[in-house]
Protein backbone atom coordinates (compact mmCIF):
# COMPACT_ATOMS: atom_id res chain seq x y z
CA UNK A 1 0.00 0.00 0.00
CA UNK A 2 2.78 2.36 0.62
CA UNK A 3 4.45 1.44 -2.87
CA UNK A 4 0.86 2.09 -4.48
CA UNK A 5 0.87 5.60 -3.05
CA UNK A 6 4.36 6.61 -3.71
CA UNK A 7 4.62 5.47 -7.82
CA UNK A 8 1.93 8.75 -7.87
CA UNK A 9 3.17 12.39 -8.12
CA UNK A 10 1.13 13.34 -5.57
CA UNK A 11 -1.83 11.09 -3.89
CA UNK A 12 -4.20 14.00 -4.57
CA UNK A 13 -6.78 10.85 -3.56
CA UNK A 14 -5.89 10.81 -0.02
CA UNK A 15 -6.04 15.09 0.48
CA UNK A 16 -9.80 14.13 -1.29
CA UNK A 17 -10.87 11.44 1.41
CA UNK A 18 -9.55 13.65 4.24
CA UNK A 19 -10.43 17.28 3.09
CA UNK A 20 -14.00 17.04 3.66
CA UNK A 21 -14.03 15.61 7.48
CA UNK A 22 -11.10 18.16 8.52
CA UNK A 23 -12.22 21.18 7.16
CA UNK A 24 -15.91 20.88 8.53
CA UNK A 25 -14.51 19.27 12.20
CA UNK A 26 -11.88 22.12 11.72
CA UNK A 27 -14.23 25.48 10.88
CA UNK A 28 -17.01 24.18 12.94
CA UNK A 29 -15.42 23.04 15.88
CA UNK A 30 -12.34 23.61 16.31
CA UNK A 31 -12.08 26.86 15.84
CA UNK A 32 -14.67 28.30 17.81
CA UNK A 33 -13.84 26.68 20.47
CA UNK A 34 -10.03 28.15 19.89
CA UNK A 35 -12.03 31.60 19.39
CA UNK A 36 -14.42 31.16 22.41
CA UNK A 37 -11.25 30.67 24.80
CA UNK A 38 -9.71 33.72 22.92
CA UNK A 39 -12.59 35.75 23.42
CA UNK A 40 -12.83 35.30 26.76
CA UNK A 41 -9.42 37.48 27.38
CA UNK A 42 -11.45 40.12 25.20
CA UNK A 43 -13.95 42.68 25.98
CA UNK A 44 -16.98 42.69 23.23
CA UNK A 45 -18.41 45.84 22.84
CA UNK A 46 -22.09 47.36 21.38
CA UNK A 47 -20.38 47.59 17.89
CA UNK A 48 -18.77 43.85 18.00
CA UNK A 49 -15.80 45.68 18.73
CA UNK A 50 -13.06 43.73 20.41
CA UNK A 51 -10.33 44.76 22.73
CA UNK A 52 -7.85 42.52 24.65
CA UNK A 53 -8.77 43.07 28.90
CA UNK A 54 -6.54 40.07 29.87
CA UNK A 55 -7.74 38.00 32.64
CA UNK A 56 -9.60 40.86 33.94
CA UNK A 57 -13.26 38.86 32.88
CA UNK A 58 -11.98 35.78 34.94
CA UNK A 59 -10.87 38.42 38.06
CA UNK A 60 -14.80 39.89 37.06
CA UNK A 61 -16.38 36.28 37.18
CA UNK A 62 -14.33 35.06 40.55
CA UNK A 63 -14.76 38.40 42.78
CA UNK A 64 -17.63 40.47 41.09
CA UNK A 65 -20.60 40.49 43.03
CA UNK A 66 -22.71 39.53 39.83
CA UNK A 67 -20.91 36.84 39.34
CA UNK A 68 -19.35 35.44 41.59
CA UNK A 69 -21.43 34.34 43.64
CA UNK A 70 -23.93 32.62 40.77
CA UNK A 71 -20.33 31.19 39.92
CA UNK A 72 -19.60 29.56 43.40
CA UNK A 73 -23.11 28.49 43.59
CA UNK A 74 -22.98 26.82 39.93
CA UNK A 75 -20.11 25.17 40.76
CA UNK A 76 -20.77 23.44 43.92
CA UNK A 77 -24.41 22.65 42.31
CA UNK A 78 -22.70 20.70 39.72
CA UNK A 79 -20.54 19.18 41.87
CA UNK A 80 -23.07 17.45 43.85
CA UNK A 81 -24.91 16.98 40.28
CA UNK A 82 -22.13 14.72 39.59
CA UNK A 83 -21.47 12.96 42.46
CA UNK A 84 -25.32 11.95 42.80
CA UNK A 85 -24.65 10.70 39.24
CA UNK A 86 -21.52 9.00 40.41
CA UNK A 87 -22.80 7.34 43.50
CA UNK A 88 -26.74 6.39 42.13
CA UNK A 89 -26.54 5.88 38.76
CA UNK A 90 -23.28 4.03 38.40
CA UNK A 91 -24.28 1.49 41.34
CA UNK A 92 -27.65 1.05 40.37
CA UNK A 93 -26.21 0.57 36.54
CA UNK A 94 -23.38 -1.90 37.60
CA UNK A 95 -25.99 -3.82 39.89
CA UNK A 96 -28.57 -4.06 36.87
CA UNK A 97 -25.47 -5.17 34.45
CA UNK A 98 -24.46 -8.01 37.13
CA UNK A 99 -28.10 -9.66 36.98
CA UNK A 100 -28.28 -9.64 33.46
CA UNK A 101 -25.00 -10.90 33.17
CA UNK A 102 -25.49 -13.62 35.24
CA UNK A 103 -28.10 -15.29 32.59
CA UNK A 104 -32.03 -15.94 33.27
CA UNK A 105 -34.62 -15.91 30.51
CA UNK A 106 -35.37 -12.56 29.30
CA UNK A 107 -32.39 -10.90 29.41
CA UNK A 108 -32.73 -9.03 25.79
CA UNK A 109 -36.74 -7.86 26.98
CA UNK A 110 -34.84 -6.49 30.10
CA UNK A 111 -31.95 -4.71 28.11
CA UNK A 112 -34.18 -3.26 25.84
CA UNK A 113 -36.75 -1.80 28.24
CA UNK A 114 -33.89 -0.57 30.84
CA UNK A 115 -32.02 1.69 28.02
CA UNK A 116 -35.58 3.03 26.78
CA UNK A 117 -35.78 6.26 28.82
CA UNK A 118 -32.15 6.95 27.69
CA UNK A 119 -33.21 7.33 24.00
CA UNK A 120 -35.90 10.02 24.75
CA UNK A 121 -35.11 13.67 24.65
CA UNK A 122 -34.11 15.64 28.03
CA UNK A 123 -37.20 17.51 27.62
CA UNK A 124 -39.81 15.04 27.06
CA UNK A 125 -38.22 13.32 30.32
CA UNK A 126 -37.87 16.58 32.28
CA UNK A 127 -41.96 17.88 31.43
CA UNK A 128 -42.86 14.37 32.47
CA UNK A 129 -41.44 14.22 35.34
CA UNK A 130 -42.38 17.78 35.95
CA UNK A 131 -46.00 16.51 35.54
CA UNK A 132 -46.18 13.44 37.79
CA UNK A 133 -44.29 15.23 40.57
CA UNK A 134 -46.67 17.78 40.20
CA UNK A 135 -48.63 18.59 43.12
CA UNK A 136 -51.87 19.62 41.48
CA UNK A 137 -52.09 16.33 39.71
CA UNK A 138 -51.07 14.59 42.44
CA UNK A 139 -50.29 11.20 41.02
CA UNK A 140 -46.70 11.32 43.11
CA UNK A 141 -48.88 11.24 46.21
CA UNK A 142 -51.00 8.78 45.30
CA UNK A 143 -48.59 6.20 44.49
CA UNK A 144 -46.76 7.21 47.54
CA UNK A 145 -49.77 6.12 49.55
CA UNK A 146 -50.13 2.70 47.91
CA UNK A 147 -47.05 2.01 50.14
CA UNK A 148 -48.37 4.15 53.19
CA UNK A 149 -45.68 6.58 52.80
CA UNK A 150 -48.30 9.71 51.78
CA UNK A 151 -47.44 12.09 54.46
CA UNK A 152 -43.64 11.93 53.02
CA UNK A 153 -44.60 13.98 50.08
CA UNK A 154 -43.50 17.52 49.71
CA UNK A 155 -43.27 19.39 46.25
CA UNK A 156 -39.73 18.41 45.88
CA UNK A 157 -38.94 20.57 42.85
CA UNK A 158 -39.77 23.48 44.32
CA UNK A 159 -37.90 23.67 47.24
CA UNK A 160 -34.82 24.75 47.67
CA UNK A 161 -33.42 21.93 50.06
CA UNK A 162 -34.47 19.25 47.73
CA UNK A 163 -35.01 20.70 44.19
CA UNK A 164 -31.36 19.77 43.14
CA UNK A 165 -31.70 16.71 44.55
CA UNK A 166 -34.37 15.62 42.55
CA UNK A 167 -33.09 16.89 39.15
CA UNK A 168 -30.16 14.88 39.35
CA UNK A 169 -32.09 11.74 40.62
CA UNK A 170 -34.44 12.37 37.31
CA UNK A 171 -31.18 12.54 35.26
CA UNK A 172 -30.02 9.02 36.84
CA UNK A 173 -33.25 7.83 35.94
CA UNK A 174 -33.02 8.48 31.99
CA UNK A 175 -29.61 7.80 32.16
CA UNK A 176 -28.61 4.69 33.77
CA UNK A 177 -28.85 2.23 30.99
CA UNK A 178 -25.74 3.75 29.68
CA UNK A 179 -23.59 2.53 32.66
CA UNK A 180 -25.38 -0.78 32.67
CA UNK A 181 -25.24 -1.39 28.94
CA UNK A 182 -20.70 -0.45 29.25
CA UNK A 183 -20.95 -2.82 32.50
CA UNK A 184 -23.11 -5.28 30.91
CA UNK A 185 -20.85 -5.53 27.80
CA UNK A 186 -17.74 -5.61 30.04
CA UNK A 187 -18.95 -8.86 32.31
CA UNK A 188 -19.93 -10.69 29.37
CA UNK A 189 -16.52 -10.41 28.40
CA UNK A 190 -14.85 -11.87 30.72
CA UNK A 191 -13.62 -15.63 29.83
CA UNK A 192 -15.70 -18.07 31.72
CA UNK A 193 -12.16 -20.06 32.79
CA UNK A 194 -11.64 -17.17 35.57
CA UNK A 195 -15.34 -17.59 37.00
CA UNK A 196 -14.98 -21.00 37.08
CA UNK A 197 -11.88 -21.59 38.51
CA UNK A 198 -13.02 -19.00 41.05
CA UNK A 199 -15.99 -21.37 41.71
CA UNK A 200 -14.16 -24.43 42.16
CA UNK A 201 -12.14 -22.68 44.85
CA UNK A 202 -15.78 -22.48 46.93
CA UNK A 203 -16.04 -18.33 46.50
CA UNK A 204 -19.32 -17.45 46.57
CA UNK A 205 -20.98 -15.06 43.74
CA UNK A 206 -20.44 -11.90 45.53
CA UNK A 207 -17.01 -12.58 46.26
CA UNK A 208 -16.60 -13.81 42.80
CA UNK A 209 -17.74 -10.58 41.77
CA UNK A 210 -15.93 -8.29 43.84
CA UNK A 211 -12.48 -10.11 43.49
CA UNK A 212 -12.32 -11.60 40.39
CA UNK A 213 -15.41 -9.69 37.78
CA UNK A 214 -15.11 -6.49 39.35
CA UNK A 215 -11.15 -5.64 38.97
CA UNK A 216 -11.65 -7.20 35.43
CA UNK A 217 -13.94 -4.48 34.06
CA UNK A 218 -12.04 -1.55 35.82
CA UNK A 219 -10.92 0.00 32.66
CA UNK A 220 -15.19 0.05 31.47
CA UNK A 221 -15.20 2.16 35.24
CA UNK A 222 -13.08 4.39 34.08
CA UNK A 223 -15.03 4.99 30.93
CA UNK A 224 -18.19 5.42 32.79
CA UNK A 225 -17.03 7.61 35.22
CA UNK A 226 -15.20 9.96 32.66
CA UNK A 227 -18.33 9.45 30.64
CA UNK A 228 -20.56 10.59 33.63
CA UNK A 229 -18.06 13.48 34.41
CA UNK A 230 -18.15 15.29 30.65
CA UNK A 231 -22.03 14.62 30.55
CA UNK A 232 -22.60 16.11 33.59
CA UNK A 233 -20.34 19.46 33.54
CA UNK A 234 -21.66 19.61 30.39
CA UNK A 235 -25.44 19.31 31.06
CA UNK A 236 -27.49 21.91 30.56
CA UNK A 237 -31.23 20.85 28.72
CA UNK A 238 -33.34 18.79 31.73
CA UNK A 239 -32.73 22.12 34.35
CA UNK A 240 -33.76 24.03 31.56
CA UNK A 241 -36.71 22.36 30.95
CA UNK A 242 -37.87 22.14 34.28
CA UNK A 243 -36.50 25.02 36.01
CA UNK A 244 -36.01 27.61 33.24
CA UNK A 245 -32.58 29.45 32.74
CA UNK A 246 -32.83 30.96 35.99
CA UNK A 247 -32.19 27.52 37.60
CA UNK A 248 -35.37 28.01 40.37
CA UNK A 249 -36.11 28.08 43.01
CA UNK A 250 -33.65 30.89 43.63
CA UNK A 251 -30.49 29.48 41.24
CA UNK A 252 -31.08 25.94 43.80
CA UNK A 253 -31.12 24.06 40.51
CA UNK A 254 -28.04 26.40 38.84
CA UNK A 255 -25.50 24.54 37.09
CA UNK A 256 -22.89 25.54 35.10
CA UNK A 257 -24.63 25.21 31.75
CA UNK A 258 -28.09 26.92 33.25
CA UNK A 259 -25.01 29.63 34.37
CA UNK A 260 -23.35 29.95 30.94
CA UNK A 261 -26.77 30.22 28.92
CA UNK A 262 -27.76 33.05 31.41
CA UNK A 263 -24.95 34.86 31.51
CA UNK A 264 -24.63 34.43 27.52
CA UNK A 265 -28.38 35.10 26.54
CA UNK A 266 -29.03 37.36 29.75
CA UNK A 267 -31.87 37.16 31.37
CA UNK A 268 -34.80 39.06 32.52
CA UNK A 269 -33.30 42.71 33.05
CA UNK A 270 -30.10 42.16 32.35
CA UNK A 271 -28.49 42.02 29.36
CA UNK A 272 -26.33 38.90 27.61
CA UNK A 273 -22.84 39.43 27.82
CA UNK A 274 -20.55 37.36 25.08
CA UNK A 275 -17.09 37.67 26.47
CA UNK A 276 -18.10 36.47 29.84
CA UNK A 277 -20.52 33.97 28.55
CA UNK A 278 -16.79 32.59 26.94
CA UNK A 279 -15.36 33.30 29.98
CA UNK A 280 -17.74 30.57 31.35
CA UNK A 281 -17.71 28.26 28.88
CA UNK A 282 -13.54 28.15 29.15
CA UNK A 283 -13.77 28.04 32.85
CA UNK A 284 -16.27 24.06 31.82
CA UNK A 285 -13.26 23.97 29.15
CA UNK A 286 -11.25 23.81 31.77
CA UNK A 287 -13.02 21.34 34.12
CA UNK A 288 -13.71 19.19 31.67
CA UNK A 289 -10.17 18.94 30.33
CA UNK A 290 -8.67 18.64 33.95
CA UNK A 291 -11.14 16.00 34.27
CA UNK A 292 -9.92 13.74 31.37
CA UNK A 293 -6.73 14.20 31.65
CA UNK A 294 -6.97 12.78 34.94
CA UNK A 295 -8.35 10.14 33.64
CA UNK A 296 -6.00 10.07 30.66
CA UNK A 297 -2.59 10.07 32.81
CA UNK A 298 -3.89 8.85 36.13
CA UNK A 299 -6.16 5.99 35.69
CA UNK A 300 -5.37 4.86 32.19
CA UNK A 301 -1.96 4.31 33.80
CA UNK A 302 -3.16 2.63 36.88
CA UNK A 303 -5.10 0.03 34.97
CA UNK A 304 -2.85 -0.91 32.53
CA UNK A 305 -0.17 -1.59 35.15
CA UNK A 306 -2.87 -3.84 36.98
CA UNK A 307 -2.81 -5.35 33.88
CA UNK A 308 0.92 -6.34 33.51
CA UNK B 1 -16.82 -30.37 54.33
CA UNK B 2 -17.77 -27.81 56.78
CA UNK B 3 -20.66 -27.08 54.41
CA UNK B 4 -22.27 -30.23 55.18
CA UNK B 5 -22.15 -30.03 58.86
CA UNK B 6 -24.45 -26.78 58.86
CA UNK B 7 -27.27 -28.99 57.43
CA UNK B 8 -28.03 -32.23 59.94
CA UNK B 9 -30.16 -34.32 57.56
CA UNK B 10 -29.67 -35.14 53.89
CA UNK B 11 -33.61 -34.26 53.81
CA UNK B 12 -32.91 -30.61 54.85
CA UNK B 13 -29.75 -30.19 53.36
CA UNK B 14 -31.91 -30.89 49.76
CA UNK B 15 -35.21 -28.61 50.80
CA UNK B 16 -32.72 -25.81 51.40
CA UNK B 17 -30.79 -26.11 48.48
CA UNK B 18 -34.02 -26.29 46.43
CA UNK B 19 -34.96 -23.16 47.89
CA UNK B 20 -31.39 -21.67 47.41
CA UNK B 21 -31.91 -22.24 43.96
CA UNK B 22 -34.88 -21.10 43.13
CA UNK B 23 -34.43 -18.12 45.26
CA UNK B 24 -31.24 -17.10 43.58
CA UNK B 25 -33.07 -17.79 40.16
CA UNK B 26 -36.17 -15.74 41.06
CA UNK B 27 -34.31 -12.61 42.55
CA UNK B 28 -32.60 -11.37 39.51
CA UNK B 29 -35.98 -11.25 37.62
CA UNK B 30 -37.63 -9.20 40.73
CA UNK B 31 -35.01 -6.66 40.70
CA UNK B 32 -34.57 -6.42 37.03
CA UNK B 33 -39.02 -6.15 36.72
CA UNK B 34 -38.99 -3.80 39.21
CA UNK B 35 -37.05 -1.80 38.07
CA UNK B 36 -38.39 -1.87 34.20
CA UNK B 37 -41.89 -0.30 35.87
CA UNK B 38 -39.76 2.19 37.29
CA UNK B 39 -38.46 2.57 33.97
CA UNK B 40 -41.92 2.35 31.72
CA UNK B 41 -44.56 3.52 34.69
CA UNK B 42 -43.85 7.09 34.01
CA UNK B 43 -43.75 6.96 29.94
CA UNK B 44 -47.02 4.46 30.00
CA UNK B 45 -49.15 6.92 32.55
CA UNK B 46 -48.22 10.16 29.75
CA UNK B 47 -48.86 8.06 27.12
CA UNK B 48 -52.14 6.54 28.82
CA UNK B 49 -53.61 9.99 29.71
CA UNK B 50 -53.56 11.59 26.85
CA UNK B 51 -56.35 9.51 25.64
CA UNK B 52 -58.43 10.92 28.22
CA UNK B 53 -60.91 13.90 29.16
CA UNK B 54 -59.47 16.08 31.40
CA UNK B 55 -61.66 15.31 34.23
CA UNK B 56 -60.49 11.98 34.14
CA UNK B 57 -56.55 12.86 33.95
CA UNK B 58 -57.50 14.40 37.20
CA UNK B 59 -59.69 12.55 38.83
CA UNK B 60 -58.76 9.00 37.93
CA UNK B 61 -55.17 9.02 36.25
CA UNK B 62 -54.17 5.58 36.99
CA UNK B 63 -57.09 4.46 34.91
CA UNK B 64 -57.15 3.26 31.19
CA UNK B 65 -59.46 5.41 28.96
CA UNK B 66 -63.04 4.06 28.69
CA UNK B 67 -65.78 5.27 26.57
CA UNK B 68 -67.07 7.93 28.73
CA UNK B 69 -63.31 9.24 29.10
CA UNK B 70 -61.71 8.95 26.23
CA UNK B 71 -60.75 12.34 24.34
CA UNK B 72 -58.62 13.63 21.54
CA UNK B 73 -59.09 16.62 22.66
CA UNK B 74 -55.54 17.33 23.58
CA UNK B 75 -54.18 16.27 20.28
CA UNK B 76 -56.69 18.59 18.28
CA UNK B 77 -54.97 21.15 20.34
CA UNK B 78 -51.64 20.30 19.18
CA UNK B 79 -52.44 19.62 15.61
CA UNK B 80 -54.63 23.27 15.44
CA UNK B 81 -52.17 25.24 17.08
CA UNK B 82 -48.69 24.18 17.31
CA UNK B 83 -46.85 23.90 14.17
CA UNK B 84 -46.00 20.08 14.63
CA UNK B 85 -45.47 19.24 10.57
CA UNK B 86 -43.08 21.95 10.66
CA UNK B 87 -41.07 20.84 13.77
CA UNK B 88 -40.89 17.40 12.44
CA UNK B 89 -40.29 18.30 8.69
CA UNK B 90 -36.93 19.94 10.33
CA UNK B 91 -36.07 17.51 12.60
CA UNK B 92 -36.45 14.96 9.70
CA UNK B 93 -33.78 17.11 7.37
CA UNK B 94 -31.50 17.88 9.81
CA UNK B 95 -31.26 14.46 11.63
CA UNK B 96 -31.75 12.55 7.61
CA UNK B 97 -29.14 15.43 6.20
CA UNK B 98 -26.68 15.45 8.90
CA UNK B 99 -26.21 11.58 9.59
CA UNK B 100 -25.95 10.86 5.60
CA UNK B 101 -23.34 13.52 5.61
CA UNK B 102 -21.60 12.46 8.79
CA UNK B 103 -21.14 8.82 7.58
CA UNK B 104 -19.91 9.45 4.34
CA UNK B 105 -17.56 12.52 5.03
CA UNK B 106 -16.70 10.46 8.04
CA UNK B 107 -15.98 7.03 6.28
CA UNK B 108 -13.65 8.40 3.66
CA UNK B 109 -11.65 10.12 6.05
CA UNK B 110 -11.47 6.69 8.00
CA UNK B 111 -10.45 4.62 5.13
CA UNK B 112 -7.62 7.40 4.47
CA UNK B 113 -6.52 7.21 8.15
CA UNK B 114 -7.04 3.47 7.65
CA UNK B 115 -5.42 2.81 4.57
CA UNK B 116 -2.82 5.02 3.32
CA UNK B 117 0.50 5.95 5.12
CA UNK B 118 1.66 9.57 4.77
CA UNK B 119 3.48 11.74 6.88
CA UNK B 120 1.23 13.25 9.65
CA UNK B 121 -1.21 9.98 9.85
CA UNK B 122 -1.16 9.50 13.58
CA UNK B 123 -1.13 13.41 14.01
CA UNK B 124 -4.10 13.82 12.35
CA UNK B 125 -6.00 10.81 13.82
CA UNK B 126 -5.21 12.35 16.90
CA UNK B 127 -6.33 15.77 16.02
CA UNK B 128 -9.65 14.82 15.16
CA UNK B 129 -10.28 12.29 17.99
CA UNK B 130 -9.80 15.58 20.54
CA UNK B 131 -13.34 16.11 19.90
CA UNK B 132 -14.52 12.62 21.60
CA UNK B 133 -13.95 14.26 24.74
CA UNK B 134 -14.57 18.01 24.33
CA UNK B 135 -18.50 18.82 24.08
CA UNK B 136 -18.97 21.36 20.73
CA UNK B 137 -21.40 23.32 23.12
CA UNK B 138 -18.35 24.77 25.05
CA UNK B 139 -17.34 26.28 22.04
CA UNK B 140 -21.02 28.11 21.13
CA UNK B 141 -20.15 31.78 21.99
CA UNK B 142 -17.64 31.30 18.49
CA UNK B 143 -20.21 29.09 16.45
CA UNK B 144 -22.60 31.49 17.05
CA UNK B 145 -20.41 34.55 15.82
CA UNK B 146 -19.15 32.47 12.90
CA UNK B 147 -22.51 31.29 11.49
CA UNK B 148 -23.62 35.23 11.84
CA UNK B 149 -20.71 35.90 9.63
CA UNK B 150 -21.81 33.45 7.22
CA UNK B 151 -25.34 34.99 7.64
CA UNK B 152 -26.52 30.78 8.33
CA UNK B 153 -28.22 32.12 11.76
CA UNK B 154 -31.93 30.38 11.71
CA UNK B 155 -31.35 27.99 9.39
CA UNK B 156 -31.43 24.45 9.24
CA UNK B 157 -28.02 24.48 7.48
CA UNK B 158 -26.50 26.17 10.08
CA UNK B 159 -28.06 23.19 12.84
CA UNK B 160 -26.70 20.18 10.03
CA UNK B 161 -22.97 21.77 9.91
CA UNK B 162 -22.78 21.75 13.82
CA UNK B 163 -23.70 18.31 13.80
CA UNK B 164 -22.00 16.90 11.60
CA UNK B 165 -18.91 18.16 13.23
CA UNK B 166 -20.15 17.23 16.51
CA UNK B 167 -20.46 13.41 15.24
CA UNK B 168 -17.38 13.32 13.02
CA UNK B 169 -14.85 12.85 16.27
CA UNK B 170 -15.92 9.15 17.42
CA UNK B 171 -17.56 8.17 13.63
CA UNK B 172 -13.89 8.95 12.22
CA UNK B 173 -12.32 6.91 15.70
CA UNK B 174 -14.44 4.11 15.86
CA UNK B 175 -14.23 3.19 11.73
CA UNK B 176 -11.30 4.15 11.40
CA UNK B 177 -10.30 0.73 13.33
CA UNK B 178 -12.99 -1.70 11.53
CA UNK B 179 -11.24 -0.29 7.92
CA UNK B 180 -8.15 -1.29 8.94
CA UNK B 181 -9.23 -5.12 9.53
CA UNK B 182 -10.91 -5.27 6.03
CA UNK B 183 -8.38 -7.84 4.46
CA UNK B 184 -5.43 -6.20 2.27
CA UNK B 185 -6.13 -8.91 -0.54
CA UNK B 186 -9.53 -7.66 -1.22
CA UNK B 187 -7.65 -4.36 -2.24
CA UNK B 188 -4.90 -5.56 -3.72
CA UNK B 189 -6.62 -7.53 -5.97
CA UNK B 190 -8.93 -4.93 -7.26
CA UNK B 191 -5.38 -2.41 -8.07
CA UNK B 192 -4.16 -5.13 -9.68
CA UNK B 193 -7.64 -4.91 -11.81
CA UNK B 194 -6.40 -1.29 -12.36
CA UNK B 195 -9.35 -0.26 -9.80
CA UNK B 196 -8.92 3.65 -9.24
CA UNK B 197 -8.56 4.39 -5.11
CA UNK B 198 -12.38 5.73 -5.17
CA UNK B 199 -13.67 2.63 -6.47
CA UNK B 200 -11.69 0.49 -3.83
CA UNK B 201 -13.18 2.84 -1.36
CA UNK B 202 -16.73 2.05 -2.64
CA UNK B 203 -15.53 -1.55 -2.21
CA UNK B 204 -14.93 -1.25 1.57
CA UNK B 205 -18.43 0.53 2.70
CA UNK B 206 -20.23 -1.92 2.33
CA UNK B 207 -17.62 -4.33 4.56
CA UNK B 208 -17.97 -1.87 7.17
CA UNK B 209 -21.73 -2.09 6.95
CA UNK B 210 -22.42 -2.78 10.62
CA UNK B 211 -20.31 -0.61 11.95
CA UNK B 212 -21.39 2.12 9.74
CA UNK B 213 -25.28 0.70 10.86
CA UNK B 214 -24.48 1.49 14.41
CA UNK B 215 -22.80 4.40 14.50
CA UNK B 216 -25.65 6.00 12.48
CA UNK B 217 -27.79 4.85 15.47
CA UNK B 218 -25.90 6.92 17.76
CA UNK B 219 -25.66 9.59 15.53
CA UNK B 220 -29.03 10.29 15.43
CA UNK B 221 -30.46 9.57 18.52
CA UNK B 222 -28.72 12.58 20.24
CA UNK B 223 -29.08 15.23 17.08
CA UNK B 224 -33.23 14.17 17.26
CA UNK B 225 -33.04 15.60 20.50
CA UNK B 226 -30.92 18.39 21.09
CA UNK B 227 -32.05 21.15 22.65
CA UNK B 228 -29.06 23.76 22.74
CA UNK B 229 -28.42 23.94 19.22
CA UNK B 230 -31.73 24.94 18.07
CA UNK B 231 -32.23 27.11 20.94
CA UNK B 232 -28.77 28.81 20.19
CA UNK B 233 -28.98 28.93 16.13
CA UNK B 234 -32.55 28.50 14.93
CA UNK B 235 -34.95 29.20 16.96
CA UNK B 236 -37.23 30.96 14.77
CA UNK B 237 -40.80 29.38 14.75
CA UNK B 238 -39.60 28.31 10.90
CA UNK B 239 -36.61 26.38 11.75
CA UNK B 240 -37.89 24.94 15.39
CA UNK B 241 -36.99 21.31 15.53
CA UNK B 242 -39.52 18.76 17.28
CA UNK B 243 -37.44 19.00 20.70
CA UNK B 244 -37.18 22.98 20.94
CA UNK B 245 -41.03 23.28 19.42
CA UNK B 246 -42.09 21.36 22.08
CA UNK B 247 -40.25 22.87 24.78
CA UNK B 248 -42.33 25.97 23.90
CA UNK B 249 -45.09 24.78 22.86
CA UNK B 250 -45.38 23.37 26.01
CA UNK B 251 -44.24 26.52 27.72
CA UNK B 252 -47.18 28.24 26.13
CA UNK B 253 -49.92 25.79 27.00
CA UNK B 254 -48.52 24.72 30.54
CA UNK B 255 -52.04 24.51 31.97
CA UNK B 256 -53.64 22.97 28.97
CA UNK B 257 -52.67 19.38 30.11
CA UNK B 258 -54.97 17.28 27.60
CA UNK B 259 -52.36 19.58 25.18
CA UNK B 260 -49.66 18.73 27.00
CA UNK B 261 -49.70 15.42 27.08
CA UNK B 262 -50.40 14.70 23.58
CA UNK B 263 -47.48 16.53 22.41
CA UNK B 264 -45.56 14.87 24.85
CA UNK B 265 -46.91 11.52 23.30
CA UNK B 266 -46.31 13.10 19.65
CA UNK B 267 -42.27 13.48 20.35
CA UNK B 268 -42.02 10.13 22.01
CA UNK B 269 -43.66 8.15 19.42
CA UNK B 270 -41.13 8.52 16.79
CA UNK B 271 -38.55 7.66 18.72
CA UNK B 272 -39.91 5.23 20.22
CA UNK B 273 -41.05 3.25 17.07
CA UNK B 274 -37.44 4.20 15.88
CA UNK B 275 -35.96 2.80 19.13
CA UNK B 276 -38.76 -0.74 19.10
CA UNK B 277 -37.14 -0.96 15.58
CA UNK B 278 -33.19 -0.99 16.16
CA UNK B 279 -33.06 -1.61 19.42
CA UNK B 280 -31.76 -5.06 19.11
CA UNK B 281 -28.80 -4.04 16.56
CA UNK B 282 -28.50 -1.17 18.52
CA UNK B 283 -27.76 -2.78 21.84
CA UNK B 284 -26.08 -5.47 19.63
CA UNK B 285 -23.63 -3.69 18.39
CA UNK B 286 -22.19 -2.55 21.34
CA UNK B 287 -22.15 -5.37 23.25
CA UNK B 288 -20.03 -6.88 19.88
CA UNK B 289 -18.42 -3.92 19.47
CA UNK B 290 -16.86 -4.01 22.85
CA UNK B 291 -15.46 -7.77 23.21
CA UNK B 292 -13.69 -6.82 20.20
Amino acid sequence: MQKAAARRPFPWHILVFLAPAVLIYSLFMVYPLINSLRLSFYHIGDQNQTSFVGLSNYVKLFTDPNFAPFFWNALVNNIVFFIIHMVVQNSIGLLLAALLASGGRGRAFYRSTLFMPTVLSVVIIGFIWQLILNPLWGVAKTMLGWVGLESLYRPWLGLESTALQVVSLISVWQFVGIPMILFYTALIGIPEELTEAARVDGAGGWQTFWRIKFPLILPTVGIVGILTFVGNFNAFDLIYTMKGANAGPNHATDIMGTLFYRVFYGQQLQLGDPSMGATVAAMMFLIILTGVLIYLFAFQRRVQTYEM
Amino acid sequence: MAQNIKHPTAHQAHWGYRLRQSLSAFAPHLVLFGYVLIALFPIYLIIMNSFKERAAIFGAPFQWPNQETFSLIGYETVIQRSNFLIYFKNSIVVTVSALVLTLLIGSMASYALAEYKFPGNTLLAIYLSIGIMIPIRLGTVGILRLMVSLKLVNTLTALILVYIAQALPLTIFILTQFMRQVPMELKDAARLDGASEYRIFWLVVPLVRPAIGAIGIFTMIPIWNDLWFPLVLSPSPQTATVTLGVQQFLGQFVSDWNAVLSSLTLAMVPILVFYFIFSKQMIKSITAGAIK
